[in-house]
């Protein structure tokens, strides 16, 4: 496994964000065992910028669950942020989830009559930040994303676009290593698309690894990195691990 | 997530959905305030019953005839006024003696008439019951002995009869017979919805020779102290007893009125308590019917907040605070409500209210219990979702 230890951005630790190594993932669902992953191995670079793209059914979604911290592998190890979540409780996970990963779903997932600025400051709040900080790097995160002027709108009276912009911003309030962002331009227009794609992307270029779950073969070429799934397996990687 | 931030999220949670938090509100409003109000009215009725008893003075002992017993079967007094001298004898002082014997009777003055309970009495009643006297003067033991036809008004027959007017030198006629008024006690009120002002006293004798009858009903006697006065039961029962072989006599402190009293209001206020309870536990199932309909509704989002970091027990918490922050606000204003209902009671029925810290204290304990007892399972719930089903459901 391709563990390599050297000078982070935190210093020393294990430079990898994610690794999964031969993960699977069995469901039971009415009482049917449904294999989502049937041996998984893939490794996240910081300031990596990768697709997974696949069919529905492919098993990307659980993938992207369990790179999250979202799930737990069934089998196999996986490693986020250094730690194996297979020794950390449910507590412990969500503070992992607090600490490494941003999320960026295709509905927003933004709560409505709350306004942008808390919403963005919604995971610093589990982190124990006190409101005056939590608010100043709200407003500096929507300022980062181009809605300095949009701090205390709510959802509904924002665009589509702009509501990705929000749910970026959210993401990266928390300073993850990892984005991971779930079909981000799949509620979009094209070009709105286009210009939440550019704003990942110079996430990106600042030094955060993005992952991006698409089944769009155009939005998945922008990224260094395309892997392909079918039936729970990954089938072909192009490009370059960064 | 620090305290003061779960309870901000608790409050915005419930201000979003106002008009629900309201109706959730208001089963534990309505509890809270019967609880209060019930207690309040089942507490005045005791105290003022207690104070009556008390303000018929202190260390009195009542002997009548018959057993004090559950299901014992009424007496018919033997006691005549004969008895009064031997109990005399046994007391040492006449003076701490009174007898009556009672009839209700009809009570007419001009064209005027009331019902009311007429007492034939001594004159030593008012010494030993402690009664007070608002204008006249009361029977002396001259008109016992003549039985003359005298006769005090308690307050209430008095206003019956005479209205504004002075009702002293007046002539009234009970069952056909004149009597003059030569006084009229002070206003007692009412007791258990009984007007205690409603009575005439006049001379035993007089009574007696009006019901054509030679008993007395009854025998009250003021102790010296409260150390001797079972003794001194004991031995007028004793008396008493031996001049009548075939009766039971039985002799009642006041305490022991006051206390089997305050039991039955204390089962009562007990048996109100737990009436309006009930609707405070239904009260509490309401809140956890909507706390559980509202983890439901709330799916995704507590799914996004676990996605950013929510522990299990921030989830938990927050709408465990959520509910108890339903209660509790409910059980404030519960007590406004009960603590209203219970001055307005006060105010405008003849039932007396006094409201107690102790039952708005026990009020509100309760009603923060309802809400975390009832909260515990909709937050379990919340806490345990799994945030890859929650975010998934639409």
């Amino acid at each position: 496994m391709p563990f390599r230890f050297g000078a982070g951005r935190w210093g020393c630790r294990v430079t990898a964000a994610i690794v999964a190594a031969d993960v699977t993932r069995t469901y039971q669902l009415d009482g049917v065992a449904v294999e989502a992953l049937r041996g998984v191995s893939l490794t996240v670079a910081p300031s990596d910028y990768v697709a997974i793209v696949g069919t529905s059914g492919s098993g990307k979604s659980t993938l992207m669950h369990l790179l999250g911290g979202l799930d737990r592998p069934t089998s196999g190890t996986l490693l986020i942020g250094g730690r194996d979540v297979a020794t950390l409780g449910p507590g412990e996970m969500a503070r992992l989830r607090n600490e490494t990963i941003g999320f960026v779903f295709q509905s927003f997932h933004l709560l409505a009559r709350t306004t942008a600025r808390d919403n963005v400051a919604l995971p610093l709040v589990y982190r124990g930040v006190g409101r005056r900080e939590r608010r100043a790097r709200a407003a500096a995160m929507l300022d980062r994303v181009g809605l300095a002027h949009r701090l205390d709108h709510r959802p509904n009276q924002m665009s589509g676009g702009e509501q990705q912009r929000v749910a970026i911003a959210r993401a990266l309030v928390t300073g993850p290593s990892v984005l991971l962002a779930d079909e981000p331009t799949g509620n979009l227009d094209t070009a709105t698309g286009q210009s939440v794609l550019a704003l990942l992307e110079s996430l990106n270029a600042d030094g955060v690894a993005v992952v991006l779950v698409t089944h769009d073969r155009d939005v998945a070429a922008r990224a260094r990195r395309q892997i392909v799934m079918r039936d729970g397996r990954i089938i072909t990687t192009e490009g370059a691990a960064a | 997530m620090r305290v003061a931030e779960a309870w901000r999220v608790a409050l915005d949670a419930l201000r979003a959905n106002r008009l629900r938090s309201i109706l959730t509100m208001l089963g534990v409003v309505i509890g809270v305030g019967a609880v209060v109000a019930l207690v309040a009215i089942g507490t005045g009725t005791k105290q003022q019953i207690e104070q009556q008893v008390e303000g018929l003075g202190s260390n009195l002992l009542i002997v009548v005839p018959g057993r004090l017993a559950a299901g014992s079967a009424p007496t018919v007094s033997t006691m005549t006024l004969d008895d009064l001298d031997a109990v005399g004898r046994v007391v040492g002082d006449r003076s701490r003696v009174a007898v009556t014997i009672s009839s209700g009777e009809t009570v007419r003055a001009g064209a005027r008439s009331t019902f009311s309970s007429m007492q034939g009495v001594l004159e030593t009643t008012p010494s030993v019951f402690v009664r007070r006297l608002d204008r006249g003067t009361y029977l002396t033991r001259t008109d016992v002995t003549t039985g003359r036809r005298v006769a005090v008004l308690g307050a209430g027959t008095a206003r019956q009869l005479f209205g504004d007017r002075d009702p002293i030198g007046r002539q009234i006629t009970i069952s056909g017979v004149r009597f003059r008024v030569i006084g009229v006690f002070e206003q007692l009120g009412q007791s258990l919805g009984v007007d205690r002002d409603s009575e005439v006293h006049i001379p035993v004798t007089a009574a007696q020779r009006l019901l054509g009858t030679e008993r007395i009903d009854g025998l009250a006697i003021r102790a010296p102290d409260r150390e001797t006065i079972d003794a001194l039961g004991a031995a007028v029962v004793a008396t008493l007893t031996k001049r009548h072989p075939d009766t039971d006599f039985s002799a009642v402190t006041q305490e022991q009125i006051l206390g089997v009293l305050g039991d039955i209001l204390g089962v009562l206020t007990g048996v109100l308590a737990a009436i309006a309870g009930i609707s405070l536990l239904v009260g509490g199932v309401g809140v956890s019917n909507i706390m559980l309909v509202s983890v439901r509704e709330r799916t995704k989002e507590i799914g996004l907040r676990k996605a950013v970091g929510a522990r299990p027990r921030d989830i938990g918490v927050q709408f465990l605070l959520e509910a108890v922050l339903l209660t509790t606000v409910g059980g404030v204003l519960g007590m406004a409500l009960g603590i209203s209902a219970a001055l307005l009671v006060d105010r405008l029925s003849p039932v007396p209210a006094a409201i107690t810290w102790w039952s708005l204290a026990l009020a509100f304990g309760v009603s923060a219990a309802v809400g975390i007892i009832f909260g515990v399972v909709p937050a379990q719930r919340a806490g345990r979702l799994d945030p890859v089903v929650a975010l998934r459901t639409e």
